[in-house]
């Protein structure tokens, strides 16, 4: 396959991390040359992440150049719009229509941009952005920390891997009790994802 | 097999299968992982040691006694590290001893930028760096083989980027254990550092530096990567990564062992190519290292030296240097700096929130929203603080703390400027895992020389920063075994402190109390607030509510800092998702109309 620059991005405690992680482990039992990173702050929640997910025959840096992303995953609104000048212009966005305010907004001292204004910044360079209602999808099926598969299935329509894949990654590295739940957000994030034309 | 692994992964797994028996390490960002691979295997003594000095000597113990042994550490833990790693210099190893030291470009998770490569030079001892995780497993073979080979401790350099970059490893190797007997061969004039046989030891450490330059001339791990002739690139570590990105076309000499340098493989690259530069992270270590030869190169006139290099700004560097023809890079579009920032906070139901409650308003430091910054200089307390996720109550709305500059530093400090005669109450702040690391020995200081602070311990029963590791206080090792705990009240009461304070740290009436007695007290004093990390113990029951009807929007709960508490179109309210409930009810204890209370089941 071509090499794909991603960019995996959310808060801290959204599971962005595991997310990225199976997507680098998918490539490599593809047989891709794989290279990940993430860049996490200090504390063990609410902080923003950023996972580089690099997949191709021949990966050098783990970090990607900024103008370089080809595919956005952002588990939230404002952690989608932070990071438009790594993306390449025509880029794909999947953005979880969801906000999650930092505490400077809730004090008062910052605004969160309006839905309109988020969509602006990415329009800058993105081509196609597609939002989705990830976190009121994880909710209706019980377990709103299944976001990151739905979402995980989601951002599978735009790679060439073989579904059963996906699902042999997650049978390794999901916990037994709630891997069920987490297979279902998989196919829900694929399902509602193809509805709005992601692939 | 191909296996996906961090750069710690493969740095644990290559000393595995080197034949590590013995490793020892404090946590730390971003090395901490290292040994939390390695302690997995049930054939390794892992431990986590009580600081970063007591690991080096754990494990020089172990290499004398003819055991492989390993340190890993970050960069910081290094400097703290650095008495024994000397002495290991000096006395040379017996069987392999091998440091890793993780550094930290860009400050992600640090007190400060260092680059630790200078401190080779200081102990004349080699140095070693990967580029990816694939060289991080292979060259731990590598070094335990040359440490036993010149009777050296090695350096093995990291940085975030390598230690948490995920690329593919060939696992090649299986475990390989030395034949050696285990037994210390009893040697005074090699292993006790009298000044006389320190003296001995001397032309030793230099004969051995002059073999390590010549082992470094064939070293696989230092190879040219023929190009065009027209660029030759001299680089190292994870630069090497983002050079080949930038510089597709270029010759390149990569450095896998970077000291002592392989000179004369340096002048013969340098006679082959028309420019040589050197991409390296941080300072110009290689740089000036070959200027000293006397050729000519440049570097750091246009990569920077502070900071995380990343294939933009090297390719930056590159542009503004003439190295590549071609446009500027794509215009910025700078909507990051406009948009609301997102720093790293105490979690809800964290144990630190209470306490830095009470100090921060008791010192009249608390922020209300939209309120006039107060002037913190007519604060009427100073706190000292540490190094843990506490660290991060210096934010507002807390903003409760003063001062953070090392492991430990915050009874020093705080003894230091109440003897230096400061009007105000001065109160150190420390976690646990931190007063156990270096905490202790100031301490002692402040009794010896009768300091009259306070000393807030903030025991949340875990190294919580760092991801939960277990510290000499939980009474569980490294590998998950059952042992003794340290008991701080004990242990501070045993160094002759009467004035001992053990809080619930969830209990805010207790809280004030205990502050404003230790405040008031005319001798040395501890507070311990005990309450457990709310991550690593996720009881979650009832998360609160706010009654909209009583509620007046005072703000105060916000003040907190709580990520729970939001407010929508003014109105403050609780994101049940994240509230832990009845572990906490912090906010529910401070509201001044009761507004704050259970869900109630329906």
């Amino acid at each position: 396959m071509n090499n794909v620059d991603m960019l995996v991005t959310g808060v801290g405690g959204q599971g962005v991390i595991l997310a990225s992680d199976m997507i680098g482990e998918v490539a490599l039992a593809a047989g891709c040359d794989v290279k990940k990173t993430d860049t996490l702050g200090m504390a063990q929640r609410g902080g923003s992440v950023i996972s580089n997910v690099r997949i191709g025959q021949k990966v050098w840096s783990p970090l990607i150049r900024e103008s370089g992303v080809d595919i956005l995953v952002a588990f939230e609104k404002l952690e989608a719009a932070r990071w438009v000048d790594y993306l390449r212009p025509g880029a794909v966005a999947i953005v979880n229509n969801h906000a999650l305010p930092p505490l400077s907004v809730n004090l008062g001292d910052e605004r969160y941009p309006n839905d309109e204004e988020i969509a602006g910044i990415l329009r800058q360079r993105a081509g196609r952005i597609y939002f989705i209602n990830g976190t009121e999808s994880a909710k209706k099926l019980g377990n709103v920390r299944t976001l990151n598969m739905y979402m995980l299935g989601c951002a599978s329509l735009l790679l060439a891997f073989d579904v059963q894949m996906w699902k042999d990654c997650m049978s390794r590295r999901i916990r037994s009790n709630v891997l069920q739940v987490n297979i279902a957000a998989f196919d829900l994030g694929r399902k509602e994802g193809l509805d709005v034309h992601i692939g | 097999m191909k296996e996906l692994l961090s750069g710690n992964e493969a740095l644990a797994l290559g000393a595995y299968h080197a034949g590590v028996r013995v490793a020892a390490a404090y946590p730390g960002t971003p090395s901490t992982e290292i040994l939390e691979s390695i302690a997995r295997f049930e054939d390794v003594y892992a431990e986590w040691s009580t600081n970063e000095k007591v690991a080096m000597e754990v494990a020089l113990g172990a290499a004398y006694a003819g055991v492989r042994s390993l340190v890993s550490l970050k960069h910081v833990g290094l400097n703290v590290a650095m008495d024994p790693f000397m002495a290991a210099s000096t006395t040379g190893v017996n069987a392999g001893m091998v440091v890793i030291s993780a550094d930290d470009p860009g400050i992600h998770s640090s007190q400060n930028e260092q680059d630790n490569r200078h401190y080779v030079r200081l102990a004349k001892v080699p140095l070693l760096e990967p580029s990816d995780s694939q060289e991080a497993y292979d060259l731990m073979a590598y070094a335990f083989d040359m440490s036993e080979e010149f009777d050296t401790p090695v350096l093995v350099r990291s940085t975030t980027r390598i230690s948490h970059s995920k690329s593919v490893v060939d696992v090649s190797r299986r475990r390989v254990l030395a034949a050696t007997q285990v037994g210390f061969p009893r040697n005074e004039r090699k292993y006790v550092m009298l000044p006389g046989h320190a003296r001995l030891r001397r032309p030793v450490i230099e004969e051995r530096l002059v073999k390590l330059a010549a082992h470094a001339e064939g070293s696989p791990l230092n190879r040219i990567e023929w190009g065009e002739r027209s660029l030759g690139i001299v680089t190292s570590g994870i630069a090497y990564q983002y050079a080949r990105e930038v510089f597709p076309k270029a010759s390149f000499l990569k450095l896998g062992m970077t000291y002592p340098l392989a000179k004369d493989l340096v002048r013969h690259f340098a006679s082959q190519v028309d420019r040589m530069i050197v991409v390296e992270e941080l300072d110009p270590f290689l740089q000036e290292n070959i200027e000293a030869l006397g050729i000519k190169v440049s570097g750091k006139e246009f990569v920077p030296r502070i900071g995380e290099l990343n294939p933009s700004v090297v390719e930056e560097g590159a542009l503004n240097a003439g190295l590549l023809a071609g446009t500027a890079p794509r215009q910025k579009t700078h909507v990051d700096s406009k948009l609301p920032r997102r720093p790293p906070l105490l979690c809800p139901g964290c144990p630190h929130t209470g306490i830095f409650f009470v100090l921060s308003g008791m010192g009249k430091r608390l922020k209300l929203p939209g309120a006039k910054d107060r002037s913190l200089r007519k604060s009427t307390l100073t706190i000292t603080g540490d190094i843990g996720c506490y660290t991060l109550a210096t934010y507002p709305p807390l903003s409760a703390m003063d001062t953070t500059a090392c492991m430990g530093a915050s009874i020093g400090q705080a003894l230091g400027m109440k003897k230096a005669g400061v009007d105000n109450k001065v109160v150190a702040v420390i976690g646990d895992s931190t007063f156990l690391h270096s905490g202790i020995t100031p301490l002692v200081d402040a009794v010896y020389n009768q300091g009259r602070i306070t000393v807030v311990i903030l025991d949340n029963g875990t190294t919580a920063m760092t991801g939960h590791q277990d510290h000499p206080g939980t009474g569980v090792s490294a590998q998950g075994k059952e042992t003794e705990a340290v008991h701080l009240e004990q242990l501070v009461r045993g160094m002759g402190i009467g004035d001992v304070r053990v809080v619930d740290a969830f209990d805010m009436k207790a809280l004030r109390s205990a502050v404003r007695s230790s405040l008031d007290s005319a001798a040395l004093s501890v507070i311990i607030v005990r309450g457990e990390c709310a991550v690593r113990v996720p009881r979650r029951s009832a998360p609160r509510v706010v009654d909209t009807e009583k509620c007046d929007q005072c703000g105060t709960c916000l003040l907190l800092g709580c990520p729970a508490i939001q407010t929508e179109n003014g109105q403050v309210y609780i994101d049940t998702t994240l509230c832990v409930g009845d572990y906490c009810t912090i906010c529910q204890q401070i509201c001044p109309r009761q507004a704050i209370g259970p869900t109630v089941e329906e």
